[in-house]
């Protein structure tokens, strides 16, 4: 499905690094969204592929641009509605037809529609914590540490500034290609990403 | 209406009056403006004024909760025939206040109603914040509130189920799904906002409480990709769910054979009342609000005028709700219908009735006009007007129809005591209590999606 970066440098030795410390990737920063998108999608057209927009607010033209366009989020809220359907219907029947029959006012057993409130509310429950919790785990949230967090400025990533990343694991990377290409796009400024 | 200058038209009728958000601003003053609020800006001696205020009265709450788990609920002036007094008055009018917030959030989200952005925070917490009140009247009301646990169905050693052809099953299954709803919809709203928080956070316990709420939140356009399609799935999820709440809060009513309240109308002029409550609310408290934080940029009087038609809209319904009760009660023919309504009308809480109709049918008439409209002080009055009619509303439904049925020897009147007032005053301060904290350590307007509605925000290709 779809798959975040996670590749690993693994550093010999540990203590003292004498090389360079190993790459997540190259990032550029623009000053608008026009301009991230319009690189994002000269970037893609050249075949990278492991690459990915950080912005301010959601730009559909983005994961467009990155071609991430698809997602299994409604198929497992869908699931989850399901599930919490069936089950708030089940349990109100086994309760009130096989474990503990209660007659009230001469009603049937299974006297469905007295059902149906319950089995709303449990479709609506569980299909909301799977909206949510599914969001999450898709984006492997919670996640204290991610490289890019180490790009001088990217704090402004929540303001009012856009980066594109091209992560080092894309099977095209070159590393003085990338930077050369970002260069060109319009960005104000290309940094390498410390894993 | 009468306007005497014709203005020009920028986008058509709807944008005639004002922007839906100040053109002057960028991505970098929307973020600054907002995030200071909770940042930078030094808490002001108004808001440890209000906050004071609130909180006494929240000790009121607590108080009156102790003395009823210590005497119990004859405290309270409930007895029959008029077993449910103001608690579960209050119980109606405290979630019935909490569905405008839902309704801005999901239901203007899903209708592209772009205006909702800079209340929808807001109303958001707002919906959580009375919720909470709402939900502890049922539970002090059941006499035992210790054994709360009992009403959800868990395999127990006594080898009993609860009976789920019970409204008041269903209702414990729509409120404490709405709440959990409701609380996880604000959430998810909150994570960007929260990141945002993170990064302009200037000390460092604050770094570290944001940076956790945000869970390492990046805005990276795959996050954001899901992000999007989470948040509409769950404004899809909200619609019909806020509309069974109160349907379902109607139905403890309706689904008994009380005069007054066996009636098939109740489910939509429930809902309809809901919305006119917390539309009146969210104005309530927006007003002095953008006022005091100069938000005038943010929540411009386009979103006054707004309001301002849903509660017309909605009050209207509510007055049809009214005239249909009382038609109900005459075309059917029952005695026992005929005498409600006559009896709401003539008998001894007649005056409540009445000062019900003035408040809820003739006052929202006064929005019809656009100058009342975009006078904040008018609008400020009518929606405290409404509040109160709302809550009359609910008495009249709730006393009236119970202390004559059908039998006139087991009538009776009720009379709420100082401990029901305690309680009902202290959740209004419990409830302003939640509200000073949420607005002092949170963003109040949702940053990120403020900024999507910029002009800058849009991408030339």
């Amino acid at each position: 499905m779809e798959t975040e970066n996670t590749q690993i440098h693994v550093t010999p030795g540990g203590s003292h690094r004498r090389h360079a410390p190993p790459l997540y990737g190259v990032i550029a920063e623009f000053e608008n969204p026009s301009d991230l998108v319009a690189a994002a999608r000269r970037v893609y057209s050249l075949g990278y592929r492991r690459i990915n927009g950080y912005s301010p607010y959601p730009i559909e033209e983005l994961s467009e641009a990155i071609g991430f366009t698809h997602t299994s989020l409604p198929l497992i809220v869908f699931i989850g509605g399901l599930v919490g359907g069936i089950g708030g219907f089940l349990m109100q029947y086994w309760i009130e037809v096989i474990d503990y029959p209660i007659n009230v006012g001469g009603k049937p057993y299974n006297s469905w529609p007295a059902f149906i409130p319950i089995t709303f509310e449990m479709t609506v429950l569980v299909a909301a914590f799977s909206a949510v919790l599914g969001m999450l785990v898709l984006n492997k949230l919670p996640q204290p540490y991610h490289p890019v967090f180490n790009v001088p400025n990217f704090a402004m990533a929540t303001r009012d500034r856009f980066f594109l990343a091209v992560e080092a694991n894309d099977a095209k990377f070159d590393h003085t290609e990338v930077v050369e290409l970002l260069k060109s796009l319009n960005a104000l400024e290309v940094n390498d990403v410390e894993v | 209406m009468q306007d005497e200058t014709p203005k020009p038209y920028t986008e058509g009728p709807m944008h005639s009056t004002s922007p839906v958000i100040d053109p002057g601003l960028t991505f970098a003053s929307v973020t600054d403006k907002i995030s200071s609020i909770v940042l930078k800006r030094k808490t002001s001696l108004a808001w440890f004024f209000g906050f004071a205020i609130s909180f006494a009265l929240f000790q009121l709450m607590l108080l009156a909760m102790t003395n009823l788990l210590f005497v119990g609920i004859g405290l309270w002036g409930v007895n029959v025939p008029v077993a449910w007094g103001i608690d579960i008055l209050n119980f109606v009018w405290w979630i019935g206040i909490g569905h405008a917030g839902t309704l801005i959030s999901a239901i203007l989200l899903l209708l592209r109603q772009r205006w909702r952005t800079s209340i929808n925070r807001f109303a958001e917490a707002m919906t959580l914040f009375a919720v909470a009140q709402a939900g502890m009247y049922p539970i002090f009301h059941l006499g035992r509130p210790w054994l709360m646990y009992w009403l959800f169905p868990y395999p127990n050693t006594m080898g009993i189920w609860p009976q789920f052809r019970s409204p008041l099953m269903w209702d414990v299954f729509a409120v404490s799904t709405y709440a959990t709803v409701s609380a996880m919809f604000w959430f998810v709203g909150l994570i960007p906002d929260f990141a945002t928080l993170r990064d302009r956070a200037r000390s460092k316990p604050f770094q570290i409480l944001y940076g956790m709420l945000a869970m390492g939140w990046r805005g990276s356009a795959r996050h954001w990709h899901r992000y999007e399609m989470a948040y509409l799935l769950l404004a899809g999820l909200a619609t019909p769910l806020v509309l069974s709440v109160h349907t379902i809060v109607s139905f403890d009513f309706a689904v008994g054979i009380i005069p007054g309240w066996h009636a098939t109308i109740f489910p939509p002029y429930f809902v309809a009342g809901a919305i006119y409550a917390g539309f009146a609310m969210v104005l309530l408290l927006t007003i002095p609000l953008r006022r005091f934080y100069g938000l005038e940029g943010f929540i411009t009087m386009r979103h006054m005028h707004n309001m301002g038609k849903v509660m017309l809209a909605t009050g209207l319904i509510v007055g049809y709700g009214y005239i249909m009760e009382a038609f109900f009660g005459w075309y059917s023919g029952n005695k026992y219908e005929r005498f409600m309504i006559w009896n709401r009308m003539h008998g001894p809480y007649s005056l409540y009735y009445w000062a019900l109709i003035l408040c809820n049918i003739i006052t929202p008439q006064f929005l019809w006009f656009k100058k009342l409209r975009s006078n904040l002080l008018a609008l400020w009055i009518i929606s405290f007007v409404v509040s109160i009619g709302m809550w009359l509303e609910r008495f009249v439904i709730v006393v009236t129809s119970l202390h004559r049925d059908f039998l006139p020897s087991s009538w009776g009147m009720y009379q709420p005591t100082q401990w029901d007032w305690a309680m009902f005053i202290g959740t209004i301060g419990f409830f302003f209590t939640l509200l000073f904290l949420f607005i002092r350590f949170l963003p109040m307007i949702s940053i990120f999606e403020m900024r999507t509605i910029l002009p800058e925000a849009e991408v030339e290709e």
